[in-house]
């Protein structure tokens, strides 16, 4: 048995958090992607407060004993996956923040000491610049 | 082209700019200051190196990969690489230059063990870690690797746009990335190089032992699990 009250907490509980995932979006102050997954907790959440044989179904699959928990149970596996994701964004977040940097480093740099050969227009006393030190400037197979 | 990674090195770098020039007067120096809050990005210039300020603090290996995509994109065919803070010595890049061109490697590595001559003496716990994963690299990419670690370095350009990709750790380069160049069909050599004493915490050193030993780990063996990719790769 489920207590009538969680049922109507987990309800009113989904409703809300759709309704604020769904406005979020709609003043843009969230992406449409981060909203998939907000939205799906919320709508299976909500079928699962509602529909109470589903419930019970479920909960006897996975050997659970309270209804109520099989609920917190799902909750927590979406937050979870939700953690996943930001950590998956995050690093891609990072890798294209380096990428950035060394971009802008790399405009710090003076263009004087580009390769002659691409930059006919240096001071010839800069031409060598682009030679590789000593003797060995053989070009490595295959390039 | 000689890179040179500095952060917070003001007072060093200059030296080893010189040093690096006085050895090697055809190279070009190029200074990767990684947002140092001192006046490293000056003295470097003063010095005579071209200089590359990153505007935020992004550790070492992405300050030694900015290194590698300005060699790629100004059209270098050698690279090497020397730390900032002075311990290395600039005439070793000559011996490990004939190297590569004599072995016919694609790397050359300057190491601080293989010379046996004990001149070197890391702290015991950094010790136990470079000798474990030396120990891992060595029997993985079948050669003797004594010391990973090291960031006194000569390669090829083919090396170097290959760690212009997302295969090169951006924290810290290690065994993982000596793994990875024999996997992909790069030949790595090493020789010895003799240490001068450090007069600062190397800019590799600081990180904390229990995150580098997992971290290797977990590196090595996604390493191991990874395709090569070689098409990309060369």
């Amino acid at each position: 048995m489920i207590d009538t009250r969680t049922r109507i907490l987990a309800i009113v509980g989904c409703l809300g958090l759709l309704l604020l995932i769904v406005e979020l979006v709609r003043r843009r102050r969230m992406k449409e992607e981060y909203s998939v997954l907000w939205i799906g907790t919320g709508v299976v959440l909500l079928v699962l407060a509602a529909w109470y044989q589903l419930l019970g179904w479920i909960t006897d699959a996975i050997g659970g004993v309270a209804l109520s928990s099989t609920l917190f149970f799902m909750g927590f596996l979406f937050a979870f996956l939700m953690l996943l994701h930001f950590s998956i964004r995050m690093s891609a977040l990072e890798r294209r923040l380096t990428a950035l940097v060394q971009e802008i480093g790399m405009l710090s740099a003076p263009a004087d000491a580009a390769p002659a050969a691409l930059d006919p227009l240096l001071d010839p006393a800069a031409r060598g610049v682009a030679q590789s030190p000593g003797p060995r400037q053989t070009s490595p197979p295959g390039s | 082209m000689i890179a040179v990674p500095a952060f917070n090195e003001a007072g060093r770098v200059g030296a080893v700019v010189r040093d690096v020039r006085d050895t090697l007067p055809d190279a070009d120096v190029v200074v990767v200051d990684d947002g140092s809050a001192d006046d490293t990005a000056a003295e470097a210039r003063a010095a005579g190196a071209t200089v590359i300020t990153l505007p935020i603090n992004s550790g070492y290996g992405t300050a030694l990969q900015t290194a590698y995509k300005f060699a790629v994109r100004r059209g270098y065919a050698l690279l090497g690489q020397i730390d900032a803070d002075g311990q290395h010595q600039a005439s070793y890049l000559m011996t490990m230059l004939e190297t590569l061109d004599e072995e016919g490697a694609d790397v050359v590595i300057g190491s601080r063990f293989l010379g046996r001559d004990g001149h070197y003496r890391p702290s015991a716990a950094r010790k136990v870690g470079i000798a474990l994963f030396s120990r891992i690299a060595s029997l993985i990419t079948r050669q003797r690797i004594t010391d990973p670690t090291s960031g006194f370095q000569v390669m090829r350009i083919d090396v170097a746009r290959f760690f212009c990709s997302d295969v090169y750790p951006s924290d810290y380069p290690d065994a993982d990335i000596l793994i990875l160049l024999h996997r992909s069909g790069f030949v790595v050599r090493e020789v010895p190089v003799q240490m001068r004493p450090s007069t600062n915490v190397s800019m590799h050193g600081g990180h904390k032992s229990v995150y580098y030993v997992y971290k290797m780990f977990l590196s090595i063996l996604v390493t191991m699990f990874r395709g090569t990719k070689p098409e990309e790769a060369r």
